[in-house]
């Protein structure tokens, strides 16, 4: 579609000016016909208008996709049907495979060792299939293997202006650096392998403005929980989210893929953050970050792609974050999230029926009376990994709290590096000496007991930990989850109990 | 991806608002779930008591509900984990079409691909649906993008353009876009002098 291709402007960030003859966007205008007007564009704008090969009709489009990452629980499959069919990869240097789901994180694993749920196949074909077909693959013992969503951005393997795709709903996490990322299920996996494209629908934009001054041990996790409770579950349900504000632009890399990695748990498939300084310092000399003349001409583009001043978002959403105490959810989606220093809500608060029995439901199911306080809760395993929490920032700041003290003689303190960079990067600062010291576990990197690596561990045990999802049996059977920050399940796993690490 | 046009059967009310992914089956099935086919995996913590004792109070294991061909569900359906194994559970078990007034945008897309329509409905359509449920069969026709009640009221919905007539027509995603390798091209030609450090 010439028309969209036309539109491609990041040379000359002065010139706005909508190349005419366009489309007529099938989305609502914020202010009705725009066809003829110069127009600023939002960094989503700018990327989705890139990535254009052809209007479908409607409001979908055939996109060009830049990376496809794969992991062995959702890889392996379209691998084997793509064989099956007997195509090929489109473009195989495009595309990065790794082992992270399945495998298992104990020390002195092997290759393809697994948990108790099995898998061993599925990490078989996808090292077997994507060596025959030319993929970039790290095995289970290569240095650069890790979670799918933490090797991206520490490998450069994906940089701003990219569309990413992977077959895990977590991918949203990649846009922390500036791209483009969103989940995909294994047929569409399949798709992007034989085509390097894929048919979307474009979503609306929104932007969420964090402002406001962080106050002690409140943390990106934090943030995002609060953003969650405060829209709501569904608020991100056709959305791509960019997040922004005074809090984000000081915001490292690793806190930003923190809050985007959770963009799909108030069901907004994208989000992220435009790419700045910041973010550029954190690619320069990665391995797969473009070099030489490639690594000026793409800063440039790179700069080109913040949202213009003045551009329009379907949604607007400010959160101040000034006497945001951290959070830690007492319910069963992520969306039920509270201060620490609160009580759990009473269902009759709910005025809608609907709302008010899931809200029953999940007390009953996490155990919990309505208006008792959270903290204090006496809590079984302490866990500390996953792509939301697993980066060296997060295993710092919770040694900073562990640092010289024990976990509660009763609590099972589990840490698991979200890749194998993370661990010796942390081992070389000698945390993994505090973790032990501390009582905790020290394991090899991967997803690990974030879904159900660990069901046989963590069966109706009340766990807090640094993941992203408090589902009904997610970490296993009547396994009741409390979502929270690194530093806070630090904290809750010294004192046995829910704690509020600004109490010290 | 399979054809589907007119679907006329039992619907299953499960009116929960949020069932995520992880309730359409469990992750403990991702694995296991290839030996012993996908139908048997869905909803299985509600479905089983302990491994795999039917647990007689679900409504999928009451007649005549664990004969239907339609769910009617909640806010929000299949939010959560893009498992694709999800709708095959769907699909394996019966389910053809799944009405709700919302739902995860991955599950959303992977329904089309295994022959699982969603259909977006207002709470309270839904809710009509679900109360006349036991009275008779609905009628969900894709070409004419309305759903039929047991009493005979008819309620409009909306689905994505491409994905609708690809879904009438039977037709393979990939060879159809395999067939548009011209703009593909002529796209990529463009795009790699303008980023060359992408591919």
């Amino acid at each position: 579609m010439r028309s969209a291709r036309g539109r491609r402007q990041w040379q000359s960030t002065a010139d706005h000016v909508r190349v005419t003859g366009k489309r007529k966007s099938p989305l609502p205008e914020a202010d009705g016909d725009t066809r003829s007007v110069a127009v600023s564009q939002t960094f989503f704008e700018k990327l989705w208008d890139q990535h254009v090969i052809a209007h479908l009709g409607q409001d979908t489009y055939l996109l060009q996709i830049d990376r496809l990452l794969m992991h062995e629980l959702s890889g392996a499959q379209p691998l084997r049907a793509l064989e099956a069919a007997g195509r090929r990869p489109d473009s195989p240097r495009q595309v990065f495979a790794m082992i992270d789901h399945l495998v298992a994180t104990q020390p002195d694993r092997g290759i393809d060792d697994v948990g108790p749920s099995g898998g061993a196949q599925m990490i078989r074909d996808t090292r077997i299939l994507s060596k025959h077909y030319g993929l970039t693959f790290f095995d289970t013992d290569d240095a650069r293997q890790g979670i799918v969503h933490v090797v991206g951005p520490e490998q450069g393997i994906v940089q701003p202006g990219m569309t990413v795709v992977c077959g895990d709903s977590h991918t949203s996490t990649l846009g922390g650096i500036g791209v483009l990322a969103w989940g995909v299920g294994t047929s569409e996996v399949e798709h992007v392998l034989a085509t390097q494209t894929i048919v979307q629908a474009k979503p609306k934009t929104m932007l969420v403005r964090f402002e406001g001054r962080l106050g002690t041990y409140v943390s990106p996790k934090d943030m995002v929980l609060h953003l969650i409770a405060s829209i709501g579950i569904e608020a991100g349900i056709g959305y791509a989210v960019e997040f922004g504000g005074s809090v984000m632009r000081d915001m490292p890399v690793e806190g930003r893929l923190t809050i985007c990695n959770m963009s799909i748990e108030f069901q907004a498939k994208y989000g992220f953050v435009a790419p700045d300084d910041i973010t550029i310092d954190y690619l320069r000399g990665r391995a797969f970050s473009p070099v030489f003349e490639h690594w000026d001409a793409a800063v440039a583009y790179w700069r080109g792609l913040r949202s213009d001043s003045g551009s329009r978002y379907e949604r607007e959403v400010v959160i101040d974050m000034t006497d945001v105490a951290p959070q830690v959810t007492w319910g069963t989606n992520p969306a039920h999230a509270c201060a620490i220093d609160s009580v759990v809500p009473q269902p009759r608060s709910f005025i809608d029926p609907v709302e008010r029995e899931s809200v029953e439901r999940a007390l009953a199911y996490m155990q919990l009376e309505p208006g008792a306080k959270l903290q204090g809760t006496k809590i079984d395993v302490a866990y500390i990994g996953s792509c939301t929490n697993g980066r060296l920032s997060d295993l710092r700041a919770a040694a900073d709290v562990l640092k010289g003290r024990r976990i509660a003689p009763h609590v099972l303190g589990i840490c698991i590096p979200g890749s194998t960079v993370v661990k010796r990067a942390a081992e070389e600062e000698g945390l993994d000496l505090i973790f032990k010291a501390a009582g905790f576990q020290w394991h090899e990197s991967g997803c690990g007991m974030c879904a159900a690596g660990g069901a046989h561990v963590l069966a109706g045990k009340r766990v807090i930990g640094t993941t992203n999802r408090n589902f009904e049996g997610r970490q296993g059977p009547g396994t009741r989850t409390h979502l929270a920050s690194p530093v806070t399940v630090a904290q809750s796993a010294i004192c046995g109990e829910i704690a509020d690490p600004r109490v010290n | 991806m399979e054809a589907l046009r007119v679907i006329t059967g039992i619907a299953a009310p499960i009116m929960r608002s949020n069932v995520d992914t992880d309730q359409i089956v469990p992750s403990k099935e991702l694995v296991r779930v290839h030996s012993e086919g996908y139908a048997a995996s869905l909803f299985a913590t509600w479905r089983y008591i302990g491994d795999r004792t039917i647990n007689p109070d679900f409504l999928l294991n009451q007649s005549p509900w664990r004969n239907a061909a339609i769910l009617l569900s909640a806010e929000n359906f299949g939010c959560g984990s893009s498992r694709e194994d999800a709708p095959k559970a769907l699909r394996a078990f019966g389910i053809r079409v799944v009405i709700a007034p919302s739902f995860g945008g991955i599950f959303f897309n992977n329904c089309f691909r295994n022959g699982v329509l969603p259909v977006e409905l207002p709470i309270d359509e839904v809710q009509c649906l679900a109360k006349q449920a036991i009275d008779g069969v609905v009628t969900v026709d894709l070409e004419s993008q309305s759903v039929t009640a047991p009493d005979g009221q008819r309620f409009g919905f909306q689905s994505p353009g491409v994905l609708r007539q690809m879904m009438l027509a039977g037709v393979d995603e990939i060879d159809f876009i395999l067939s548009l390798s011209a703009p593909i091209g002529v796209f990529r030609q463009t795009d790699r002098a303008l980023r060359p450090w992408i591919y």
